[in-house]
């Protein structure tokens, strides 16, 4: 059985920031991009995590930045999702496509 | 010393009338403004009266000589230690003189407008305007102060505008203030730059203190300004030049007179206001004012002085012999007779015998003003009865006009000096001095004189006599009681003012004047103007061909004179031809072309950019995004493969 070690998390870190980016880039649906960036974050968070334990295991900053981050994404849903509902009663649609009023 | 607070009154009161009526007079005093504004007159004029028998009877005199006063002098705005502009009122005996006489033509000009006005949409305006006018000369007669007569001198230049546009929907009008103003502000330049020159050398803006340090022959200050010299003419000659080029636009004088006849459209009464008494004698006020200046210290200006007066009075009698328009008539008569004024300060020196000039010039000014205000009225009562201006719609109008008649043709031989009227007196006068002093200006002012008759007379003769009156129905009689009183009072201050021994009141030095009389010296003019009359009596009583055939004649001349000499195409031909082609014209090229160039094209270019890139705000967030991260990448790739 191999040990999953630096690599493998670093790896499986860049495919969910990807697809969290993907995912931002392409779904219409508010909901679903707002759950895209919480992806992104959570990739980032795994790198702070794989980078404190492989690289400077005696130390933690790395653990208390992604404290700090889990802290900010749940602070950012809260307004998000209150920008979203505000959206849905002005708009009556939480889709993006219909959210182009702010122009030229 | 008299009391300054009611001589303080006989200015302030017609202001007082001009705030109350200008602000409120449309919502309140529709009905009663002219009354109210004549009655606030009355009690300016009572007090002048007041003042001036307490000046001349009372308090004026110390040792035979009339004393300057100065009752009240304000400390105003200081510029430095010793430069400062005071607010005051002097009494001196051209003061007091110009007190009486304004607060009386304009009362009388107010009493008139109750009956000629009457009726009018803005009538509360129109005595508003009066008052203010009235103000102003008031306040510029009494001026201690250089500038302050500069401040007051701007107040009657800008009333005069509102009064002469008073008839604001009438295009000619509207042209007419606007020249009236702008030639009298030309001019008003020059006065400016003579003010500063002259206090520039004397340090100082106060008259008394400016008029000791100009001509003490001894004082540095004199010797400065003498010494100093711009052109071959030395500094002091310069500013005082300046100084009468700035009375020369508000009096009228060659060439700056081709305001006046357009002038005439303002309200009649309005016309008598402004050439009786107020505004084109204040010029011939500021001459006097400096007198002593011009008198001792720069002769080369006051020969200049006498020049253009004669010139001017010369000029405006031939081309009042040509008009139909009876006010315009009237005009040129005033721009004669202030050319009159001005010479005969011209030729006076200071002092005894020598200032018999000036002692002439304010006497003339004087009986003028009654004299000249009753023709402006008479005319103005033919008008209102005919309402037309032009000679050739009136004739015959003694039968239905007596009162005007009357004291029409009184005004008439005041102004032609035929003994015992006012003019007369007056006129001798200033002969006798011209004669002493400049035979040439003489000659020019005996042939002015019969001249003067002459069109006077013809003017008579085509109202009141020529042909039977073409009236359709005499709809109303000659005016209301309120118009036929000025005409009455006028009258009787046109035929006896003469009387007034005047060299006993105001003379250059303030010691009285003997005036003398010699009847061998008045035959001339008085013989020429004889003759005036009698060519008009036999040219214009009775309607002929003779006028048309004179006319017809001296084709040339005639129409040269009724073109008023061209002197206003002249001046269109300046202005328009050359200096809007030369100068205008490639200023505005310039600026339509360099200037405006620079700012658009600032413009247009920020507008092409912003065209271009505005589609990049497009309002899609996921677009926006995606630039961020495009972004993101190439900085990363920048500093992980270029700036490593």
């Amino acid at each position: 059985m191999i040990m999953p070690g630096l690599y493998h998390i670093l790896f499986i870190s860049a495919a969910l920031f990807f697809i969290g980016v993907y995912g931002f880039f392409t779904r219409r649906n508010l909901i679903t991009m707002l759950m895209s960036i919480e992806l992104i974050l959570n990739s980032v968070n795994l790198n702070f995590i794989a980078f404190n334990k492989y690289v400077w295991p005696n130390k933690l900053d790395g653990l208390f930045f992604t404290l700090f981050v889990i802290a900010i994404a749940a602070a950012e849903a809260a307004t998000a999702i209150a920008i979203i509902i505000n959206l849905y009663r002005s708009h009556q649609s939480i889709d993006v496509e219909n959210a182009q009023d702010l122009k030229y | 010393m008299p009391n300054a607070t009611y001589i303080l009154l006989i200015p302030l009161l017609p202001l007082a009338g001009f705030l109350l009526l200008g602000l409120f007079g449309r919502k309140y005093f529709k009905n009663t403004s002219g009354l109210i504004a004549t009655c606030l007159l009355l009690i300016s004029a009572a007090l002048a009266l007041y003042t001036a028998y307490g000046y001349f009877f009372e308090y004026g005199k110390v040792d035979g000589i009339y004393k300057q006063l100065i009752p009240l002098q304000i400390h105003w705005l200081e510029f430095s230690p010793g430069v400062s502009i005071n607010m005051g009122i002097v009494l001196d005996p051209i003061s007091v003189m110009m007190l009486v006489v304004v607060t009386f033509v304009s009362l009388m000009v107010h009493i008139y407008s109750l009956g000629y006005m009457k009726g009018d949409e803005r009538f509360p305006t129109y005595y508003a305007f009066l008052g203010l006018f009235t103000f102003s000369m008031l306040g510029l007669v009494v001026s201690s102060n250089i500038f302050q007569i500069y401040i007051f001198w701007e107040l009657v230049g800008v009333s005069s505008f509102l009064l002469i546009g008073y008839y604001y929907d009438k295009p000619s009008a509207v042209a007419a203030c606007k020249k009236a103003f702008i030639v009298t502000r030309f001019a008003d330049v020059g006065f400016l730059i003579g003010i500063l020159i002259l206090s520039f050398y004397t340090g100082t803006l106060d008259f008394n203190t400016l008029i000791q340090k100009l001509t003490n022959a001894g004082s540095p200050e004199l010797q400065h300004a003498m010494a100093a010299s711009f052109l071959g003419v030395s500094a002091l000659t310069w500013g005082l030049v300046l100084v009468f080029i700035g009375g020369a636009g508000k009096s009228a004088m060659f060439p700056l007179h081709i305001w006046l006849p357009d002038a005439m459209e303002g309200p009649t009464p309005v016309s008598a206001l402004i050439h009786a008494a107020t505004m084109v004698v204040a010029g011939v006020f500021l001459v006097a004012r400096l007198f002593p200046v011009f008198a001792i210290s720069a002769p080369q200006a006051l020969n200049l002085v006498g020049y253009v007066g004669a010139f001017s009075a010369f000029i405006a009698a031939i081309i009042a012999c040509t008009q139909t328009d009876i006010k315009r008539v009237l005009a040129f008569s005033t721009m004669s007779q202030i050319g009159f004024m001005m010479f005969a300060l011209g030729v006076s020196g200071t002092g005894g015998e020598n200032g018999l000039g000036y002692t002439a010039s304010m006497f003339h000014l004087f009986t003028h003003a009654m004299f000249k205000a009753l023709l402006f009225l008479g005319a103005g009562a033919v008008i209102h009865f005919i309402h037309s201006n032009d000679m050739k719609d009136m004739g015959g109008l003694r039968k239905y006009l007596p009162i005007t008649h009357i004291s029409f043709l009184i005004a008439c031989l005041a102004i032609a000096g035929v003994p015992p009227f006012a003019g007369f007196f007056s006129k001798e006068e200033i002969l006798l001095a011209a004669y002493r002093h400049n035979m040439a200006i003489y000659y020019v002012a005996l042939v002015t004189s019969g001249l003067t008759a002459f069109y006077m007379f013809r003017l008579y003769f085509s109202i009141f006599w020529n042909k039977e009156a073409n009236i359709h129905e005499p709809h109303h009689g000659e005016g209301g009681f309120a118009m036929m009183l000025p005409l009455v009072l006028l009258a009787v201050g046109a035929a006896g003012a003469g009387f007034i021994p005047f060299g006993k009141f105001v003379s250059s030095d303030g010691a009285a004047l003997e005036s003398e009389f010699h009847l061998q010296f008045s035959i001339a003019p008085v013989v020429l103007g004889l003759i005036g009359i009698f060519t008009a009596m036999w040219l214009y009583k009775k309607q002929n061909d003779k006028p048309d055939r004179i006319a017809a004649a001296l084709s040339g001349l005639y129409k040269a004179a009724y073109h008023k000499f061209y002197i206003d195409e002249l001046y269109i031909f300046i202005t328009k031809k050359i200096i809007f082609n030369l100068i205008g014209r490639p200023a505005a090229w310039f600026d339509k072309n360099v200037v405006d160039g620079m700012v658009n094209l600032t413009g247009n270019t920020t507008t092409a950019i912003s065209e271009r890139i505005k589609g990049l705000q497009s309002g899609k967030v996921q677009q926006y995004a995606m630039y961020f991260m495009a972004g993101v990448i190439g900085i990363a790739v920048l500093f992980i493969y270029i700036w490593k």
